[in-house]
C-alpha cells in the first residue's frame, strides 16, 4: 500500500484486502451463473451501443477528436505543477476557498469542520464518484448528519444499502419491481411498474430537500485552471439544485481534474457525453465560479473546493501510466468490457470499477492487493478503443502484472515459464512434449489434477488433433 | 482553513507532484500527428491546443445563419425540447400568454430583462419578479414555470448557454417544473467555442458565478436504462425563437 493511502471497510468491499482476491473470484464466479442478471445488464447496455453509434458519427472526425481531447488531459497532466496553482488562485480570486487533502481521512475530517462551521442540520449530495472513494456518507452518518444523495440512481443505491454498481449508472443492475418495492418501504408509495413514475415519485421525495437543505456537497468533472471554474456534468439537474439553494457549496475533486483552458471542454464536454452514454451532451454542464456574487439574484454564500491527492501522485509518478489520470469518468470502458458485463460491477470490490478501475485501484489501495483485477481481463482492448481521451487501457493491465511480478513473483509462474523457455527453445523437445501432450489429453481430462480443476469447471478441453501443427503445415505445402 | 495542518496538505501535494513529473511521460497514442502538428512550435509546443484545431473534427454547427438555425432546432427537437418561433417579442409574449391558459398555470417567475419583461407583462397569471433582492425559494418552488433569457444557443449540440449574471441566477433555470427560454435570432452561434467566446467577450474576463449549458429537458436514464424526462430539473423546456 502506497504510504498516506487509506481505506475504510466498507460494506461491498473486502474486510480485509488480503481477502479481496478471493472475494473476486467467488463473486465472479457467482455472477457468471446468474444468467439472468447477465441478460439484464446486456439489455440495459443494449440501447447505449446504438446511441453512441449515432453520436459518433454526428463528429466529423472521432479519432482526431480524441486525439484532441487526449492531448488537452496529457498536457494538463503533465503540467500540474503548474497549473494546480494556477487553478487555485484563479478559484479563489472568485471567492472560493480551497482545502488540501493528502487522504481520505483529511478529506473526511476537513468536510466535518466545515460542516461544524456551517452549523449544517440537512444535507444535500448530488452525484459525486470521489466522495464514494472517501466513503464520506458513512462518516457523515456517524457523525449524526442526515444527508441524502440527490441522484436518482445514486438515491436508489442509498437505500439500498449499496454502493453504485457501475461509476455512472449506479443502479443499472436494479429491475423497476425492485425500485418499486425500495420506494414502498422507504417512501410509503404506491407500488408502480412505470419508471417515469417512479421517476416521479423521487423528484417529489426530493425538491423539499433542495430547499431546506443548509449544504450542498457535489463533485466536479472539470477544474479550469484559466478561469479558476470548476464543471459539473449532469442529467438531472440535481447537482444544479445543490448548488443552488443550499447556503454552502462543498464540491470534491482529485487534483487531476484541471484542465488549462476553458476552450478544452468545448472539446471534452461532447466527448464524455457521447462516449459515456450516446448523448450529444450531457443535460446539465455547468461552470461555477465561487459563491453567489453581488448584483446575482440567488447562490450560496460559501463555496468550498476540497482538492484531494489519495494516491494520485503515486500515479503521476508512473510516466508509463501517468496517462490513466486523464481519465473523465465517462464510463465508456466499463460499457464495452467482457469482464464488466459477465461479472458485474459489485464483483470489483472497489470504488470504480471496469478496466480503469482495474488500472488505478493498485496504485491507490496496494498492487499486491489488487492486482487480481489485471488478470481478469481478455485483453481485447475494447476499453482501450472506447477511451475518448486514449488512455492505453489494457496495456497499462499489463504493466500491472509486469509490475506485479517483479515486486512479488509467484514461485510457480517463474518455474511455468523457465520450463516454458527450456522447452519453446529446443525444436526436438517441443516436438516430443507436443506428442506426448497430443497422446495423454484423455489422461488429463480423466485425473482432473488441481491445477486444472478450476479451469476444467466450466470448460471442456479440446479433443487432441491427431498430427502436430508443424507436421499438417508441412503436408500443405 | 486556517489550521496549519492545511498549508502542510498543500505543501506536501504540490511537493509531490512537482518529484512525480520530474520523470516526462511519452505522448499519448494518436491516430495521427495533426493535432501536435496544429500547435504551436517551441518547448512549450504541445501545452496549447487551441479549440479552432479540434473545430473541423466536431459535430458541425453550420457555417451560415440559416444552417445554423437549421441545426439547432433539429438538435433542440431531437432532445424532446419545444420550439417555437415568434416574429418578435410581443408575438413571443402572446405565445407564452397562450401556453399559460392553456397548462391553467397559476405563478410563473421571471427575472428582469430586456427580452423577458415585455413577455412577462401579459402573462395573464401571477407572477414573480426575480432580482437579487426578492430571491426567495420557497416562492420560486412554488411556482408552474420560470422564464430567461439566455446568453447563447449553440448549434452544434442544441444546447442554451445561461449565466446566473444575466438569467435569472442559479435556479430560475433549474427549480420551476417549465423552463422557457427566450432566444433571439443574433444569439446562436455555432459551436460551444464559439458560445465560450461569447460568454467570454460579454463579461469580460470575470466569469459570473455559474454558466450553465442546458441541452434539453432535465432527464435520467437511471432505471432500467430507459429515458424518462423531468428527474429533477424542468420536465419541459421551451425554446422561444424570436426574429
Amino acid at each position: 500500500m502506497t504510504p498516506g493511502a487509506d481505506t475504510t471497510p466498507h460494506a461491498f468491499e473486502a474486510e480485509t484486502p488480503r481477502l479481496a482476491k478471493k472475494k473476486f473470484l467467488h463473486d465472479a464466479a457467482e455472477h457468471v451463473r446468474d444468467t439472468g442478471h447477465r441478460a439484464f445488464v446486456r439489455k440495459a447496455l443494449g440501447g447505449y451501443y446504438t446511441s453512441r453509434d449515432a453520436q459518433k458519427a454526428r463528429f466529423r472526425d472521432w479519432e482526431q477528436a480524441r486525439d484532441a481531447a487526449s492531448l488537452a488531459k496529457w498536457s494538463a497532466v503533465n503540467r500540474l505543477d503548474e497549473l494546480l496553482p494556477t487553478f487555485v488562485a484563479n478559484f479563489e480570486a472568485n471567492g472560493g476557498r480551497v482545502h488540501w487533502a493528502r487522504t481520505a481521512d483529511e478529506a473526511r475530517t476537513i468536510i466535518l469542520e466545515l460542516l461544524r462551521d456551517a452549523k449544517a442540520k440537512a444535507v444535500i449530495k448530488s452525484k459525486c464518484m470521489t466522495s464514494e472513494e472517501i466513503h464520506l456518507n458513512a462518516a457523515l452518518e456517524q457523525d449524526g448528519y442526515g444527508v441524502v444523495e440527490s441522484d436518482l440512481g445514486e438515491f436508489i443505491q442509498q437505500l439500498r444499502g449499496e454502493p453504485p454498481y457501475h461509476f455512472v449508472f449506479p443502479c443499472m443492475h436494479v429491475r423497476r419491481e425492485e425500485i418499486s418495492d425500495l420506494f414502498g418501504k422507504h417512501l410509503g408509495t404506491p407500488p408502480t411498474d412505470s419508471p417515469e413514475e417512479l421517476t416521479m415519485i423521487a423528484r417529489r421525495h426530493m425538491r423539499r430537500l433542495y430547499v431546506d437543505a443548509d449544504v450542498g456537497i457535489t463533485g466536479a468533472n472539470f477544474l479550469v485552471a484559466e478561469t479558476g471554474q470548476i464543471s459539473i456534468t449532469e442529467n438531472e439537474g440535481n447537482a444544479r439544485l445543490t448548488a443552488a439553494l443550499p447556503r454552502v457549496h462543498i464540491a470534491i475533486s482529485g487534483i487531476e481534474k484541471v484542465v488549462e483552458h476553458l476552450d478544452d471542454l468545448a472539446v471534452l464536454l461532447p466527448m464524455l457525453a457521447t462516449a459515456g452514454a450516446g448523448q450529444p451532451m450531457t443535460c446539465y454542464n455547468t461552470l461555477y465560479a465561487g459563491p453567489r456574487r453581488p448584483g446575482e439574484c440567488d447562490g450560496p454564500e460559501e463555496m468550498h473546493l476540497v482538492l484531494l491527492d489519495n494516491s494520485r501522485t503515486a500515479i503521476l509518478a508512473d510516466p508509463e501510466q501517468r496517462d490513466s489520470l486523464h481519465c473523465i469518468r465517462c464510463g465508456a470502458c466499463l460499457n464495452v468490457c467482457p469482464i464488466f458485463k459477465n461479472v458485474g460491477g459489485f464483483t470489483y470490490g472497489t470504488t470504480y470499477q471496469g478496466p480503469i478501475g482495474s488500472v488505478i485501484t493498485p496504485h491507490l489501495r496496494g498492487l499486491a492487493d489488487w492486482n487480481h483485477l489485471s488478470g481478469a481481463s481478455s485483453l481485447c482492448g475494447a476499453c482501450t478503443d472506447a477511451c475518448p481521451v486514449r488512455i492505453d487501457i489494457h496495456h497499462h493491465l499489463l504493466h500491472n502484472r509486469r509490475n506485479a511480478a517483479a515486486t512479488s513473483p509467484s514461485r510457480l509462474e517463474r518455474l511455468g515459464h523457465r520450463m516454458f523457455v527450456m522447452v519453446a527453445s529446443r525444436p526436438w523437445l517441443f516436438a516430443a512434449g507436443g506428442a506426448m501432450f497430443r497422446k495423454s489429453l484423455w489422461l488429463l481430462k480423466k485425473l482432473r489434477p488441481p491445477l486444472l480443476r478450476d479451469w476444467l469447471a466450466t470448460r471442456d478441453l479440446p479433443a487432441a488433433p491427431a498430427r502436430s501443427f508443424r507436421s499438417q503445415w508441412r503436408a500443405r505445402s | 482553513m486556517t489550521a496549519g495542518g492545511d498549508t502542510t496538505a498543500r505543501d506536501t501535494i504540490l511537493a509531490r507532484v512537482r518529484e512525480a513529473l520530474r520523470v516526462p511521460a511519452p505522448l499519448p497514442h494518436m491516430k495521427s500527428h495533426a493535432a501536435v502538428a496544429a500547435a504551436p512550435a517551441g518547448p512549450d509546443s504541445l501545452t496549447i491546443l487551441p479549440v479552432e484545431v479540434a473545430r473541423p473534427w466536431l459535430p458541425d454547427g453550420g457555417e451560415t445563419a440559416e444552417e445554423r438555425l437549421a441545426i439547432l432546432t433539429e438538435n433542440l427537437g431531437k432532445l424532446r425540447a419545444e420550439v417555437q418561433r415568434a416574429a418578435d417579442l410581443t408575438a413571443a409574449a402572446a405565445q407564452v400568454a397562450a401556453l399559460v391558459r392553456e397548462r391553467g398555470w397559476k405563478r410563473v417567475a421571471w427575472h428582469t430583462h430586456p427580452a423577458v419583461e415585455p413577455v412577462a407583462a401579459t402573462l395573464g397569471c401571477d407572477s414573480y419578479r426575480l432580482d437579487s433582492t426578492s430571491f426567495d425559494k420557497d416562492a420560486l418552488e412554488a411556482c408552474d414555470a420560470g422564464i430567461t433569457a439566455c446568453d447563447a444557443a449553440i448549434a452544434q449540440t442544441g444546447s442554451i448557454l445561461v449565466s446566473s449574471a444575466s438569467c435569472g441566477g442559479r435556479a430560475l433555470s433549474i427549480l420551476p417544473h417549465v423552463h422557457i427560454v427566450i432566444v433571439t435570432l443574433d444569439q446562436i452561434v455555432a459551436t460551444l467555442g464559439d458560445a465560450l467566446d461569447a460568454i467570454r467577450t460579454k463579461h469580460a474576463g470575470r466569469m459570473p458565478s455559474m454558466l450553465s449549458f442546458i441541452t434539453g429537458p432535465s432527464r435520467t436514464g437511471d432505471i432500467e436504462r430507459i429515458l424518462v424526462l423531468g428527474a429533477h430539473g424542468p420536465k419541459e423546456l421551451f425554446v422561444i425563437l424570436v426574429g
